[in-house]
């Protein structure tokens, strides 16, 4: 059975879709010839980009009036189901927002998820790759019962390529039936201000790990980001001991990164970190224990003290800048 | 107010793992209560205690050969633990988790339920919004802080900008972030306490799910397990003042700089 109609949640931000979503699209329209989008919110007004990305519709759910998206987007993409016919399968960004629309449509539909997606591909039928075992291994799996099955798929699984196609046609697809389901609201929103590249965007990242010592010594580390242009990330060891948000976090539970130069800094390589990096092109890492696992996958490791290599290194680079 | 906490038991995440003949993680060693689901127990123990009233019970599916990690949350302090275990729940997806959650939750509806955002070993992060729906309920996943007041909730969700403050009245489920609040350890008392406390142990024909769940009910199959690309190391030289120079002509080789 050969793969004919694929949908995929696309997720707005601030002028744009998410990267992911993009990476989605292109990936989606090799696999399929006919490609659906689904949006809310400000998303209608990019039906150009979802069109040069490769969808021919865009269904749009509209404003969601302060409503997480998960159970108003799950309900109108289970109506559509029942409008439009079910496609081979709805594929869904792994966000904070994409997990809640994949697990509300599975319970919805009846219909299983895969999660933590790196690879999918059409081998008489869809085949999803996983990575487990901290990225050493890789299962591939398969739906078998009826569609659509559900594929979350993380970030940076595939290369996000315009097809310069036209724009997407806008369809309106309407909430359906959420009882009492859609009743948490968003009451305020804060925005945590950070400058320069994005961590998932960035070429480079400087990231550090518990080998730091203390929080102020983090510093060091954005210091070093900023002077190399690139984006400071973490290890959940200091996310958890609370120096730096969440969104700094790099691996499993965090963020996946492909930069062309990732620099782990007092970080030991546990394989939850090394699952969410080791993808980058090239790997740096200081650590003053020479057996300290990350040095395994590193390209260039320096065996040292980052209170003494990253202040020198950071005077190079303010020499240079 | 009554809380339920959905926790998980699980192989020792920091032993290594493998995956069995039948492509299910081999889950034959000792179990232990998911560190994901210590914040939810120390959230809903402290939320009860603030209500004043009520209790916190944990459910789980899984192998109730072992119940060490329920007796640890009943040690931290929760009243009882209810465990599903059947052999033909092995093999169950997210989905099929959720249906017998909600099976159990729903005999007897409380106010919040806690679940961690991904277990540790299975991380798919979809078995708790799979359950809110099924039970009918709002859902407000990535909690980095829960408070109730009023009979309602005040969530602070993360983002990826920052956070956002969300309401939502209850019941409720919540799914909380590593690192809201500090698990207590549990007290030689509490020790001596959870060995009196119940675990009532169900199966699957005592919640009428036979045959919706566990392998049968999947709907899906792993095909294959292959070998990973692996990255090879690089060179490695020891900081003799020289370490960042070194690091800048690596930089300069890889046209970063
Ligand atoms: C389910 C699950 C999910 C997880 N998800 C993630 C995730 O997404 N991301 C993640 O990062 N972790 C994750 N972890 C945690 C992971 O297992 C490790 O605990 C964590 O990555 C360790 O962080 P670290 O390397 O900073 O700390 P440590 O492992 O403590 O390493 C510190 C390193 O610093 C070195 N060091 C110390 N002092 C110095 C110095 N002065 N100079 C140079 N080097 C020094 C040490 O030699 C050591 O190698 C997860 C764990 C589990 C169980
Ligand atoms: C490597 C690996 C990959 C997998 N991939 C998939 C997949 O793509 N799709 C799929 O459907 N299944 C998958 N599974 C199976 C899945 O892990 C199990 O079905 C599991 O029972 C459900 O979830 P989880 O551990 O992923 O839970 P998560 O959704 O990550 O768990 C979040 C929270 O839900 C609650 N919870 C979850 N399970 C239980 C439980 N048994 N008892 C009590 N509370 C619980 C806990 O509060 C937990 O912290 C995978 C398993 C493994 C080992």
């Amino acid at each position: 059975m050969s793969i004919t109609s694929l949908w995929v949640v696309v997720e707005p931000s601030q002028d744009s879709f998410t990267t992911t979503s993009l990476e989605l699209l292109s990936h989606a329209r090799s696999l399929a010839t006919n490609v659906s989008a689904i949006t809310w919110g400000s998303g209608a007004t990019f039906a150009a980009q979802a069109g040069e990305y490769g969808a021919m519709t865009l269904y749009d759910v509209g404003a969601l009036d302060g409503s997480l998206p998960g159970v108003p987007v799950a309900s109108a993409i289970a109506a559509l189901v029942q409008s439009a016919g079910a496609p081979d399968a709805i594929l869904v960004p792994t966000s904070y927002d994409g997990r809640d629309i994949a697990g509300r449509l599975s319970a919805r539909l009846d219909r299983p998820v895969l999660t933590n997606v790196t690879g999918l591909s059409d081998e008489g039928g869809l085949v999803t790759e996983h990575p487990v075992f901290g990225g050493t291994q890789t299962v591939k799996a398969r739906f078998t019962g009826e569609g659509p099955g559900i594929i979350v798929v993380r970030a940076k699984s595939f290369v996000s390529e315009s097809a310069g196609a036209s724009t997407a046609a806008v369809v309106a697809a309407p909430v359906g039936e959420t009882a009492n389901t859609a009743s948490a609201r968003i009451a305020n929103s804060h925005v945590e201000e950070r400058t320069g590249p994005k961590l998932e965007d960035a070429a480079v990242v400087v990231s550090g790990g518990r080998g730091l010592g203390e929080a102020e010594k983090y510093s060091m580390i954005e210091e070093a980001a900023k002077l190399l242009n690139g984006a400071p990330g973490a290890s959940r060891a200091i996310v958890d001991a609370g120096w730096v948000p969440y969104s700094y976090q790099v691996g499993q539970t965090g963020k996946t990164v492909k930069p062309t130069v990732y620099i782990a800094c007092g970080i030991s390589g546990a394989t939850q970190h090394m699952v969410g990096m080791k993808g980058s092109k090239n790997i740096v890492a200081i650590n003053k224990d020479a057996d300290a696992p990350i040095f395994q996958i590193a390209d260039f490791g320096i065996v040292g003290d980052v209170h003494k290599v990253l202040p020198a290194l950071i005077e190079v680079l303010k020499t240079r800048a | 107010m009554n809380v339920v906490v959905c926790v998980k038991q699980i192989p020792d995440p920091a032993a290594p793992q493998s995956l069995d003949a039948s492509h299910n993680l081999d889950r034959s060693g000792k179990l232990i209560l998911d560190e994901a689901d210590t914040y939810g127990v120390e959230m809903a123990l402290q939320l009860v205690d603030k209500a004043g009233s009520g209790e916190v019970t944990v459910v789980s599916m899984g192998s109730a050969s072992d119940v060490a990690g329920l007796r640890n949350a009943l040690a931290m302090g929760a009243a009882k633990a209810v465990i599903v275990s059947d052999d033909s729940l092995r093999g169950s997806d997210s989905l099929g988790t959720a249906k017998v959650l909600a099976a159990v939750i729903g005999r007897d509806m409380p106010d919040l339920i806690l679940c961690a955002t991904e277990s540790s070993d299975g991380y798919t992060g979809t078995t708790p919004v799979q359950l809110a729906e099924l039970l009918g309920l709002p859902s407000v996943t990535f909690a980095k802080s829960v408070v109730v007041e009023g009979g309602s909730l005040k969530v602070d969700r993360q983002t990826e900008a920052g956070y956002d403050e969300v309401t939502s009245p209850l019941p409720a489920l919540v799914t909380v972030t590593a690192g809201v609040v500090e698990p207590r350890y549990a007290s030689f008392k509490g020790i001596m306490a959870a060995k009196n406390k119940p675990v009532e142990v169900l199966s699957v024909a005592d919640l009428g799910l036979a045959g919706a769940v566990g392998q049968a009910g999947a709907r899906q199959e792993i095909t294959e397990v292959v070998a990973a690309e692996s990255r090879q190391a690089g060179e490695k030289y020891v900081d003799e003042g020289d370490g960042a120079e070194k690091i800048v002509a690596f930089l300069e080789s890889i046209k970063v700089l």
